[in-house]
């Protein structure tokens, strides 16, 4: 079983509203991911806590669908625009 | 989930008995997964002597480990008792020098001569 990247982005920013999510994929397949976040949620947490907080958004499919997810976590600066 | 306390036991014991441990899938000798023979690698390159555990061949292990960090991947690198991450931290953490640094701090592993910590 596959999952599609708007899927995984769609559940990441479900639980990061602001979220930047860069996915590619490592093979054919759909289910061997590298991912990159960036978020302002990331604010004052640790490295462990911001993985936390995106494996939290993928509790879902993280156990079953995805095979392998390797994970890059990056503070949003506040000068970004987000929306403009 | 069923995790027994022995599970969650053996693992507090395999922590606190050793300096360093990996929980990879395969051994360090011969990984069996790409993520896990990088950190196993890393290890062996900076001359950091760590205690294995295969999770390949205990599937109790493998889902109690993921339960006792809160966790979901493999996989998981304990330095004195802390959990440091996974092969993603792990690589990040080299490049910036904050691996390193960790290990100095706990007397780990050497520094001399390593091409991986010298500029």
């Amino acid at each position: 079983m596959a999952i599609a990247q708007e899927e995984i982005k769609a559940l990441i920013i479900k639980q990061l509203p602001d979220a930047k999510v860069d996915l590619v994929p490592l093979k054919e397949g759909n289910d061997h991911y590298q991912a990159t976040v960036i978020s302002s949620a990331f604010k004052g947490l640790g490295r462990l806590q911001q993985h936390r907080l995106v494996y939290q958004a993928l509790e879902g499919i993280l156990h079953s669908t995805l095979h392998a997810f390797s994970l890059k976590t990056e503070l949003l600066a506040e000068k970004d625009p987000i929306h403009e | 989930m069923n995790d027994t306390p022995e599970i969650f036991q053996e693992i507090k014991d395999l922590i606190a008995n050793n300096d360093v441990v990996l929980f990879m899938k395969g051994t360090a000798i011969l990984p069996q997964c790409g993520f896990s023979g990088f950190v196993a690698q890393v290890l062996k390159r900076l001359n950091v002597p760590f205690k294995d555990i295969n999770v390949l061949e205990r599937n109790d292990i493998r889902q109690g480990i993921k339960d006792y960090t809160n966790w979901p991947t493999i996989p998981q690198l304990y330095v004195k008792g802390e959990f440091i991450g996974g092969a993603d931290i792990v690589r990040d953490m080299l490049k910036s020098g904050e691996l390193v640094q960790l290990f100095e701090k706990q007397g780990l592993g050497t520094l001399a001569d390593n091409p991986l910590t010298t500029a």
